[in-house]
């Protein structure tokens, strides 16, 4: 693995006065995962655009499967699979259409389509519905049925937009192993998410893009790591406990941050043992304590740190429930 | 989705641009099958036009010379409905570019005229069945052709050649709207005073003098003219007419050629640039 699956180098996107992607590089090699991290309108799409010759850079450049994208665009259309934000299957045809659709177009011949398509329709367990028109199928089986038309061609590298974006958790996690098993089958994948959860899950490496530009990138836990130590979590029984609870934490450990509405209190934590000796700490005094627990920093808390800004759409909404509950509880 | 099974990889050969642009038209060809009510608009509604015409504005419009207006009528619906192929097209290329579809068929080692050939190609087709549906209509209501096998077929040639540079209308359109609300607005609001302000329905001699001569500069007309003429149905120009309509074949492939000449490069420019963002 001397060279990269797939590589851009200062990848610029200019449309009219923005710069959507202003500089990007990095290097994936092959066989492995690279997860393109960052919210709406960071670059991502565009990124993936441009490396799958779909848009044109300003300037800057990239290689798939060892092809220029600029120059040899034909090249690098027939080393790779795409999967767009939203399934782009054909919703006329069945199943078995949009797979002799895109195997004709990728040159392939009828004899190879048929059995090859009927052995991706069996894995994606979409055989029974292989002849039903597509307007037919639910969100997730026209994901599953874009994802197998992009793999027709046995692609060395495939690039997935978004690729769970509006699934239920079962289909997005069904998702997840049917890609875990393509890289086991040696296909390199790039990926865009602005779920740091399946970056986290499904990537080698990461990285991370706002406003067009490479913010961070390394390993998930490196990632992880930057964000800073982990912190243990307190929900107390009582509000009426939280001064005395808080100075109890200040002897165990210098920071600590107090949510009185939902009788929360978080503290700096080097790990388990930290955890265990203020649990001992509670238990000694006899303050009642709903819940106690670790906290790792999430990739949300690394995009926060990274950005100063929480990812769009998912983390706060998660959090206002949260608080929203214990808020609630406190009342009663 | 159990263990993965690996699959051999083959030899790719990309289509050539009529290999691939084939596999496009039979994809459409697919759509015609699964929704026939998306011919509805060369079959059920040119038909009605017909009856509604002969029928019920037929008996009040004078047709010259002494001639039957059911036959004065279906030349002009026939020019219509090829007039509306521009329709199709747009309408077509607007959903395939709305869906994702033209970005998918991008991402393949084919010649991207194939999307625009094959989608040209299957317009034609679907217009083509519309004409097919008019020439029966036309024959079970007594419309003949009248001067022999030679002009009847010429007169479809031209029919074919006008959809052509109708059809580049199509794709300027189709790849400048972003919805098929837009295109359906902008068409509806172009292309039917297009072809009524010309000779389709009614003589242009009943117009008033400046209506008169809009219409008969109105390329619909030309081809209108010329299909009555190469088929016997109305009277050929008097000299009172503009010079198009004393001269509608020759009129009707300049202006193909000339129609073509104009929007085939604006199509391409504006599908171009749809396509490198």
């Amino acid at each position: 693995m001397n060279s990269p699956a797939v590589e851009a180098v200062d990848l610029v996107k200019t449309f009219d006065q923005t710069r959507a992607v202003d500089g990007v590089s990095f290097a994936v090699p092959a066989g492995t995962v690279l997860g393109l991290l960052g919210p709406n309108g960071a670059g991502k799409t565009t990124t993936v655009r441009m490396l799958t010759t779909l848009s044109r850079p300003t300037s800057g450049t990239g290689r798939v499967a060892g092809h220029d994208i600029v120059t040899e665009p034909d090249a690098v259309r027939r080393s790779m699979g795409l999967v767009g934000q939203v399934a782009t299957v054909d919703e006329l045809l069945t199943a078995r259409e949009n797979l002799w659709l895109i195997g004709r177009l990728s040159g392939l011949p009828t004899s190879y389509i048929r059995p090859a398509g009927d052995d991706l329709l069996e894995r994606f367990a979409l055989t029974e519905a292989a002849d039903r028109v597509v307007k037919t199928y639910s969100g997730g089986m026209r994901r599953r049925l874009d994802l197998a038309v992009s793999l027709i061609a046995a692609p060395p590298v495939l690039f997935l937009d978004e690729p769970t974006t509006g699934l239920d958790p079962r289909s997005r996690n069904d998702l997840w192993e049917v890609l875990r098993g393509l890289v086991r089958d040696g296909t390199t994948l790039v990926l865009t998410t602005q779920y740091l959860e399946e970056a986290d899950q499904l990537c080698d490496d990461i990285v991370v893009i706002d406003k067009g530009k490479v913010i961070a990138a390394g390993t998930p836990t490196q990632l992880k790591d930057q964000a800073g130590a982990a912190a243990v979590v307190l929900t107390l029984t009582h509000a009426t406990d939280l001064t005395r609870a808080e100075e109890l934490l200040r002897t165990c450990t210098p920071e600590v941050y107090v949510e009185p509405a939902s009788r929360r209190l978080t503290a700096q934590a080097d790990g388990l043992h930290d955890m265990t000796r203020i649990g001992q700490a509670f238990e000694d005094s006899g303050i009642p304590v709903d819940d106690l627990g670790l906290q790792r920093p999430s990739l949300d808390d690394v995009f926060l740190a990274l950005t100063g800004h929480r990812a769009e759409n998912e983390v706060p909404e998660d959090e206002e429930t949260h608080t929203d509950l214990h808020a609630l509880e406190g009342a009663l | 989705m159990s263990a993965v099974v690996s699959l051999e990889r083959p030899e790719i050969k990309p289509p050539a641009l009529p290999g691939s642009s084939w596999v496009v038209v039979r994809r459409n060809l697919i759509h015609i099958k699964r929704m026939p009510e998306l011919l509805l608009d060369v079959t059920i509604q040119p038909v009605m036009f017909v009856l509604l015409f002969a029928f019920v504005f037929g008996g009040a419009i004078q047709v010259p010379g002494n001639f039957d207006y059911k036959e004065f009528l279906v030349p002009g619906i026939m020019a219509q409905t090829m007039a509306f192929a521009s329709f199709i097209v747009a309408i077509g290329l607007v959903n395939d570019l709305d869906k994702g579809i033209v970005d998918r068929l991008k991402s393949l080692p084919i010649s991207r005229s194939s999307i625009l050939v094959g989608r040209s190609v299957s317009s034609l087709i679907h217009s083509s069945i519309g004409i097919g549906v008019m020439a029966l209509t036309g024959l079970a209501i007594g419309w003949r052709a009248h001067n022999g096998f030679t002009d009847t077929v010429l007169g479809f040639a031209l029919l074919l050649l006008f959809g052509f540079s109708m059809i580049w209308l199509g794709i300027w359109v189709g790849s400048s709207m972003r919805s098929v609300e837009s295109v359906n607005g902008v068409m509806f609001t172009t292309m039917f005073p297009i072809t009524f302000v010309a000779n389709t329905f009614a003589p242009t001699q009943g117009m008033p003098d400046w209506l008169a001569t809009i219409a008969e500069w109105n390329p619909i007309s030309a081809l209108v003219q010329a299909l009555r003429d190469l088929w016997g149905n109305g009277l050929p120009a008097t000299g009172n007419e503009a010079w198009p309509l004393q001269h509608p074949v020759v009129t009707t492939v300049i202006w193909a050629v000339g129609l073509t000449a104009i929007f085939a490069p604006l199509a391409v420019a504006s599908f171009r640039r749809r396509s490198r963002d």
